[in-house]
């Protein structure tokens, strides 16, 4: 059972077209991040999912309804905008009713509702004050519970938090997966943020240049991202590609070869993974978690971890962990480590690398392999 | 003598003199700048204002004396019956006028809001009238109602023999004639404010009132006008020194006439000071004026001052 599907739709404005054929299916209760880089088309398909945006091709199901062209008040959804666009005139009392009035709902059924969602939310006290008159924080829960209030079939949330200041982001952020485990909504989230995607998502939708570049479960996307794109837009520090060789290693079993500072480095791949003929082109991504000090003891514990020797150029240490950029050749290379054997600048490091983790992209397709 | 090194640095020395003459230029300049304004503008509404107060009450005829009177030309004043109707045509025509002018304004603004088609083409149809001075607008509205050779003319000679359209000739009608080509006037300039506030408005709102299913209508009062409220009064101030001032538009219409039903205070004023030579009868009524004037500004002023302390007061 699907309560929102999304087929082949497309969007043009005047000759440009801005999405092009995005599918997307999220099951009752399943909570949808939408990510991308600014301009993907996120809030334009947000929009079209909730009537405000006209489509252009394809089709739009809410539950089992074709609403195409069904007017947004009729399409049982709620939506948190970015701005908030509370009504400022408005108290945040009202703010909550106005939907409620305006489709009718007797007044002893308004207060009721407006008092459930207020304990919901714990905005009791701002009920009778103007947005005005708000913090940003509160402006944002009378915003949800403007939405909440209407108990629809879809939730729709274009970009909620991204006013906010990052400590109150990161509370709201835990307050939105809670509310979202209460209420059971099916909901639609926008967000440029790939953090608050991958902690408040069931699955995950990357879109790039109007389409969709992979939808799937957060640690799925993380792991196995479907390409370069998605594997460099997931992650901050973003993943390593190395362009690389197919080869055979010492040990007779595929490797990757590519120039590393003083000599050529082979590492093994993964056991079981058969990327194809020797001699190939490739694009080896690791990301920075998986690029630390070498140490006899890791490598018996883990087969998979391949050692390299690098120069250390930079190191940035962020407090719970320090990030030192390495030089394998041309290339810079990052890696994420414990601050207690974090490298000097200057030191020569002997780098493991979990290849277990590895992930293989055609250079030319730019696609996982 | 811990603090001698502090103390030695911050005395300036002989090698920076104060602040240079550039400086110090930057300072005054706008004080400078400012400086005629402002004294022409303490002047003329300061000054002048209680000149023009004394001279009231004083026995002012052809040239301004200044022999004490009292209010004596108050009461003169209140006890002709052509200054009561100029008062009460003001009252009337204010009313009228700022209605119907911010009405239409605000209609025009709305359709003109729907995305129409050559929206900058309507909006320079509808301002232009502003940019007609009000004695040109008299003249060819004057034209207009002219029953000899007008719309009631042009309405006969198409074929509807019996029209009767004689607004600005009927007494009772005169001052409705005024009032019509007032809000034609000004209209235009109130759906320009008007079209402003409504572009200014968020977005969104619309959006979050479409999704919480409120109708066009609905929006636009509930959601988007309270919104734009301040432009409403903002509109309604200056239409309503416009209104108390007139006195070009009436002098080209109607000339005050038929008969004195169309008088306005201006007019009045003009008449006693520059025609009459009763100078101090005429600077009672030009009080009268600021009176009516004062009676809406002062509690206007006041309420933006209430509004400004009470945001502020909640931050
Ligand atoms: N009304 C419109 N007319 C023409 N082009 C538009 C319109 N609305 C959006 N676009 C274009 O569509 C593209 C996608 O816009 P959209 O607002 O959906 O991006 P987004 O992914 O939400 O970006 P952001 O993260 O900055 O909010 C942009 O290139 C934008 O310029
Ligand atoms: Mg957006």
């Amino acid at each position: 059972m699907s309560s929102l599907t999304i087929r082949n739709l497309r969007k043009s404005f005047g000759s440009v077209e801005v999405l092009k054929g995005i599918n997307i299916e999220a099951r009752t209760g399943e909570f949808i991040a939408l990510v991308g880089p600014s301009g993907c088309g996120k809030s334009t398909l947000l929009a079209m999912i909730a009537g405000l945006e006209t489509v252009t091709e394809g089709e739009i199901r809410i539950g089992d309804r074709l609403v195409n062209s069904v007017a947004p008040k009729d399409r049982d959804i709620a939506m948190v905008f970015q701005s908030y666009a509370l009504y400022p005139t408005m108290t945040v009392r009202e703010n909550i009713t106005f939907g409620m009035e305006s489709r009718g709902v007797p007044k002893p059924q308004r207060e009721e509702a407006v008092k459930r969602v207020a304990a919901l939310l714990q905005i009791e006290p701002l009920l009778g004050r103007k947005p005005g008159q708000l913090s940003g924080g509160q402006r944002q829960r009378v915003a949800m519970g403007r939405a909440l209030v209407r108990d629809p079939k879809l939730f729709l949330f274009d970009e909620p938090l991204s006013n906010l200041d990052a400590k109150l982001r990161v509370d709201m952020r835990t307050e939105i997966k809670k509310l979202h485990h209460r209420v059971g909504k099916t909901t639609v989230y926008v967000t440029h943020d790939q953090v608050e995607a991958m902690t408040l998502a069931s699955r995950i939708a990357v879109m790039h240049q109007g389409q969709v570049q992979q939808f799937d479960e957060p640690q799925a996307v993380y792991d196995r991202p479907a390409n370069m794109f998605v594997a460099g837009f997931m992650g901050s520090p973003a993943m390593n590609f190395i362009p690389a060789k197919l080869t055979t290693g010492p040990d007779g079993k595929p490797a990757v070869s590519f120039k590393a500072t003083g000599g050529t480095a082979v590492l093994s791949l993964q056991d079981g993974i058969s990327p194809g003929a020797a001699g190939r082109d490739v694009i080896l991504g690791v990301r920075p978690e998986h690029i630390f000090r070498y140490s006899p003891e890791l490598k018996a514990a883990k087969k998979s971890i391949a050692s390299i020797d690098a120069p250390v150029e930079m190191v940035e240490p962020t407090g719970a962990e320090t990030i030192g950029l390495m030089r394998f050749g041309d290339l810079e290379v990052t890696g994420r480590f414990d601050p207690d054997e974090a490298p000097r600048m200057g030191e020569t490091i002997t780098l493991g690398i979990d290849m277990s983790h590895a992930c293989l992209f055609d250079p030319t397709t730019r696609n996982l392999i | 003598m811990s603090t001698t090194a502090a103390d030695a640095a911050r005395v300036p020395g002989p090698a920076s003199p104060g602040p240079s003459w550039r400086e110090r230029l930057t300072r005054i300049a706008p004080i400078l700048v400012l400086a005629p304004s402002l004294a022409a503008s303490f002047i003329y509404v300061f000054v002048f204002t209680i000149w023009t107060l004394y001279i009231s009450l004083s026995n002012s005829s052809l040239l301004p004396s200044y022999g004490f009177v009292g209010l004596d030309n108050y009461a003169s004043l209140w006890s002709n019956r052509r200054w009561n109707i100029a008062y009460s045509n003001l009252f009337l025509f204010s009313a009228f006028y700022i209605v119907g002018a911010m009405a239409i304004g605000l209609l025009l603004a709305i359709l003109i809001d729907q995305k129409v088609r050559g929206e900058a083409a309507w909006r320079t149809i509808f301002l232009y009238p502003l940019a007609v001075s009000f004695i040109v607008t008299g003249t060819v509205w004057s034209w207009l109602y002219n029953p000899v050779d007008g719309i009631q003319m042009l309405v006969r000679s198409l074929g509807w023999t019996n029209f009767n359209f004689a607004l600005a000739s009927d007494r009772n009608t005169a001052i409705y004639a005024i009032i019509i080509t007032g809000i034609w006037q000004s209209s235009g300039f109130a759906m320009a404010l008007f079209l402003a506030g409504l572009r200014s408005v968020d977005p969104d709102l619309v959006k979050a009132a479409q999704i919480d299913g409120a109708s066009t209508f609905r929006t636009y009062r509930r959601v988007i006008l309270p919104v734009i409220a301040p432009i409403f009064l903002a509109v309604a101030v200056v239409q309503i020194q416009f209104a108390i001032k007139t006195f070009d538009l009436v002098a080209a219409l109607t000339r005050g006439g038929p008969g004195i039903s169309t008088t306005f205070p201006a007019i009045y004023v003009y008449d006693l000071m520059f025609q009459r030579g009763q100078i101090g009868e005429g600077a009672a009524a030009a009080i009268m004026m600021l009176a009516a004037l004062a009676v809406v500004l002062v509690p206007y002023s006041f309420f933006v001052v209430w509004r400004h302390r009470r945001e502020s007061h909640h931050g």
